[in-house]
C-alpha cells in the first residue's frame, strides 16, 4: 500500500441513536483518512462521538449514513459474516476491561481469534506462544487472568489482538484500568508495535496517554474539532509524571 | 470453530457449575430413563411372547363346554353338557386338524416312598404330547394301546419328578395317586420357568381312560366324557377359519338348532398371549407418554438454563464477535453446549433406565432385555432435545449486537 492511499477512509459519517423519543446524534458528519503505519489518538469528552467512531472503524457497528472503506473495501456493502471476517483478519481489539475469558489460561485466550479464522493460520500453539513472547509473558502462559496483574492481563489481551497479524490495532481506553507505571509500559508496547508497521488507533481522554501517538484528533459534539499531526515526544515512563 | 473444541468448552462450562447442570439435566435423565425402561419392557414382553408361542405352538386350539342359557338363566362356566369322548375323533376327522386329544384334569396328591406332592393330573390320548408340543427328557410316552386299555402308567412333569424323586431315577418307580398305584414310565422335558403365575412343569400326564376310571370318575350325564378337546391346526391354515369350521362341526355334533347359542367355547392360546401383549403395549404407551412429558419438561429446563447462560455470558459473546466469531460460530457453540448437556443427562438416564428396566423385569416376571439400539435411541432422543430446545437460546446469542453485548455487565 502506498503512503498516500488511506488504509481507513471515512466520508460524512453520521450515527443517530434513539434514546426513548429523543434522537442523539453521536456522529454528525465525520470525514477522516488514516494511512497505514500511523499512530492516532482519538480524544474528547464522553459523548463527543469518539467511541462511536471507534465502533464504526472496528466494524462492530454500522453508520446511519456516510461511506467508509478499510483497506480499499467498502464496509457498507459487507454482510454480518464479512464484517466478522474483517474483524478477525484485519483488526485487533484491545479493551479497557481486557475482556479475557476467566475460565481459560493466557495461552488459550491468545489462541481464541485463530479458532475463528477462515484462512489457514498454521501452527496455532506456535503462533500463540510467539505473541506471548512479543509481550514478554512467555513465562505466564498457563496462568489464568485471575492470577495475573492488570498490566499483565492487558498484555495478554494485546497478544490476543496480534495473533492473526492484523494491519490495524484498535485500543479503546487501554490504560483506563491501569496505574501510571503500567500505563507507561503498555503505551511503550503499543509504540513498539506501531514501529513494526501496525497502524494503531487509540481512544483516550488522557492527554498523557495521547502524547504517545503521532497524531491527535479531538472530537466534540460528534464532529472533529481539531486534527493535529504532532510527533510522539515522550519515550520513557519517567517523563510522564 | 472446531466442533471438538466447542464440545470441550461445553463440558468445561458444564463442570464449572455441577449443581445447576445436574438440576437442569434432571428432566432429561428421567425422560431418558423412562424411554429406556419402556423399550426394554417392550422387548422383554416380545421375547416372552415368542418363547411362549414356541413352547405351546401357535396353532393349538382348545374347545370346551360353554355356559348354556335356559329360560333366560345363564349358567356358569362349564355348566353346559360335557363332551362325549367321541367328539375327539370327530374333530380329528376335520381336514385341517393334524392331531387331537381329549383332556381330563383333576387335582391329585402323588405319593412316592420318600415324599408326597400336591399337583394336578391331566388325562389325554397318545396325541397329547404332539398337541402340546411337549417332548420327554427320560423314558417314554404312553401308547394308543395303553390309552385304550386304561393302563396305570404316568408321565411326570419335571417339577413333580424332582419333588417325588429328588435323587432322580423316577422311571419304573411305583407311586400312588390318591391311593391309586401307578407306574412312572417317563419324565417330560421342562417347559421353562414359570410364567403368568403357573408352573407348567408341575403336572402329571396319564392315559385318559385310566384317569376317568380311577381318579375323576364319570360324569352324571355322559358316561365317557372329556373336559375339553385340544387339537392342532395344520400349519399355514387360518386359525380364525379353523375355529369357525370347527364350530360348525360342533353344532352338528351337539345338535344345536339354528338361532340357538353355542354351548361350547374356544380358547386360543396365541390369542391370549396376544391380549397380554396388548396390555403390555398399553403400559408401554403410558410410559412413552410419561417419557415424552419428562423429555419436554427437561427440554424446557435446558432452554431456560441456556437462556440464563447466554445472558450471563453476553460480554463473552460480544468479545468473541469482536475477535471475529461469526453468528454461526456463536450458534454452534451454544447448540453444542445444549447438546452436550442433554447427552450427558442422557447417559445418566440410560444408566438409571438400565437398572430400572432390570428391576421392572424382575418384578413383572418377564425377561430382561437391553440392546445397543435402545441405547442409541435413548441417546439420540436426548441429543434431539438438546438441538430442539437449545436452538432458540443459541440463535438469540448469535443475533446479539456486538456493541451492546460488549457493553453488557
Amino acid at each position: 500500500m502506498t503512503e498516500d492511499r488511506a488504509l481507513i477512509s471515512c466520508r460524512d459519517l453520521t450515527k443517530v441513536y434513539r434514546m426513548g423519543d429523543q434522537e442523539v446524534h453521536a456522529l454528525a458528519g465525520v470525514s477522516l483518512d488514516i494511512r497505514a503505519g500511523e499512530f492516532v489518538a482519538i480524544m474528547g469528552p464522553s459523548g463527543s462521538g469518539k467511541s462511536s467512531l471507534m465502533n464504526l472503524i472496528g466494524a462492530l457497528d454500522r453508520p446511519t449514513s456516510g461511506e467508509m472503506w478499510i483497506n480499499g473495501r467498502s464496509l457498507m456493502k459487507m454482510s454480518r459474516d464479512e464484517l466478522a471476517d474483517l474483524r478477525n483478519e484485519t483488526l485487533g481489539f484491545v479493551f479497557q476491561q481486557f475482556n479475557l475469558l476467566a475460565r481459560h489460561d493466557a495461552l488459550a485466550n491468545v489462541k481464541l481469534p485463530m479458532r475463528y479464522a477462515r484462512h489457514d493460520v498454521g501452527d496455532i500453539d506456535e503462533r500463540a506462544k510467539e505473541c506471548l513472547e512479543m509481550v514478554s509473558l512467555a513465562d505466564r502462559m498457563d496462568h489464568r487472568p485471575m492470577q495475573l496483574s492488570g498490566g499483565q492481563q492487558q498484555r495478554v489481551a494485546i497478544a490476543r489482538a496480534l495473533v492473526n497479524r492484523p494491519r490495524i490495532l484498535l485500543a479503546d481506553e487501554p490504560t483506563g484500568a491501569l496505574d501510571t507505571r503500567t500505563t507507561g509500559e503498555i503505551m511503550k508496547l503499543l509504540q513498539d508495535l506501531n514501529a513494526r508497521g501496525i497502524t494503531v488507533i487509540l481512544v483516550t481522554h488522557e492527554p498523557e496517554v495521547a502524547a504517545y501517538s503521532q497524531r491527535q484528533i479531538h472530537f466534540r459534539d460528534g464532529r472533529i474539532e481539531s486534527d493535529s499531526a504532532g510527533a510522539s515526544m515522550l519515550v520513557g515512563t519517567e517523563e510522564l509524571a | 470453530m472446531n466442533l471438538s473444541v466447542a464440545a470441550n468448552s461445553a463440558i468445561e462450562a458444564l463442570i464449572s457449575n455441577p449443581m445447576r447442570s445436574l438440576l437442569t439435566m434432571l428432566g432429561i435423565i428421567i425422560g431418558v430413563a423412562a424411554v429406556m425402561v419402556m423399550m426394554s419392557m417392550g422387548e422383554g414382553a416380545k421375547r416372552e411372547m415368542e418363547a411362549q408361542i414356541a413352547s405351546v405352538g401357535a396353532n393349538m386350539l382348545t374347545v370346551s363346554p360353554g355356559s348354556i342359557s335356559r329360560g333366560g338363566r345363564r349358567g356358569g362356566r362349564g355348566s353346559g353338557r360335557p363332551f362325549e369322548e367321541s367328539v375327539v375323533a370327530e374333530i380329528e376327522s376335520l381336514p385341517f386338524v393334524t392331531a387331537a386329544t381329549g383332556i381330563l384334569n383333576d387335582p391329585v396328591t402323588a405319593v412316592s416312598e420318600s415324599s408326597n406332592w400336591s399337583t394336578s393330573i391331566e388325562g389325554g390320548s397318545a396325541a397329547y404330547f404332539e398337541v402340546n408340543n411337549w417332548a420327554l427328557s427320560e423314558g417314554r410316552a404312553f401308547t394308543e394301546q395303553e390309552v385304550r386299555s386304561g393302563s396305570s402308567v404316568v408321565v411326570l412333569g419335571p417339577t413333580v419328578a424332582n419333588e417325588l424323586f429328588p435323587g432322580g431315577d423316577a422311571i419304573g418307580q411305583r407311586i400312588r395317586l390318591n391311593s391309586v398305584p401307578v407306574t412312572v414310565i417317563g419324565v417330560l422335558a421342562s417347559k421353562g420357568a414359570a410364567s403368568m403365575g403357573m408352573d407348567r412343569d408341575d403336572t402329571i400326564v396319564a392315559p385318559l381312560g385310566m384317569v376317568r376310571n380311577r381318579i375323576t370318575g364319570g360324569s352324571r350325564w355322559v358316561p365317557r366324557h372329556v373336559e375339553r378337546v385340544q387339537f392342532l391346526v395344520e400349519d399355514g391354515y387360518d386359525m380364525t377359519l379353523a375355529q369357525e369350521e370347527t364350530a360348525v362341526k360342533m353344532r352338528e355334533i351337539r345338535r344345536i338348532d339354528p338361532g340357538e347359542d353355542d354351548d361350547f367355547r374356544f380358547f386360543n392360546f396365541a390369542d391370549m398371549i396376544q391380549q397380554r401383549a396388548e396390555q403390555e403395549q398399553t403400559m408401554s404407551m403410558l410410559l412413552a407418554f410419561t417419557a415424552s412429558v419428562a423429555l419436554i419438561v427437561g427440554g424446557v429446563g435446558v432452554m431456560n438454563i441456556m437462556l440464563v447462560s447466554v445472558t450471563e455470558r453476553t460480554r463473552e459473546i460480544g468479545l468473541r464477535m469482536a475477535i471475529g466469531a461469526r453468528g454461526g460460530d456463536i450458534l454452534t457453540q451454544f447448540l453444542v453446549e445444549a447438546i452436550t448437556l442433554c447427552s450427558f443427562g442422557g447417559l445418566v438416564g440410560i444408566a438409571i433406565g438400565w437398572v430400572g428396566a432390570y428391576a421392572a423385569a424382575e418384578i413383572g416376571g418377564w425377561p430382561f432385555a437391553v440392546s445397543p439400539t435402545m441405547i442409541g435411541i435413548s441417546l439420540g432422543a436426548a441429543a434431539a432435545i438438546g438441538i430442539v430446545f437449545g436452538f432458540f437460546p443459541a440463535r438469540r446469542a448469535a443475533q446479539l449486537d456486538p456493541i451492546q453485548a460488549l457493553r453488557h455487565d
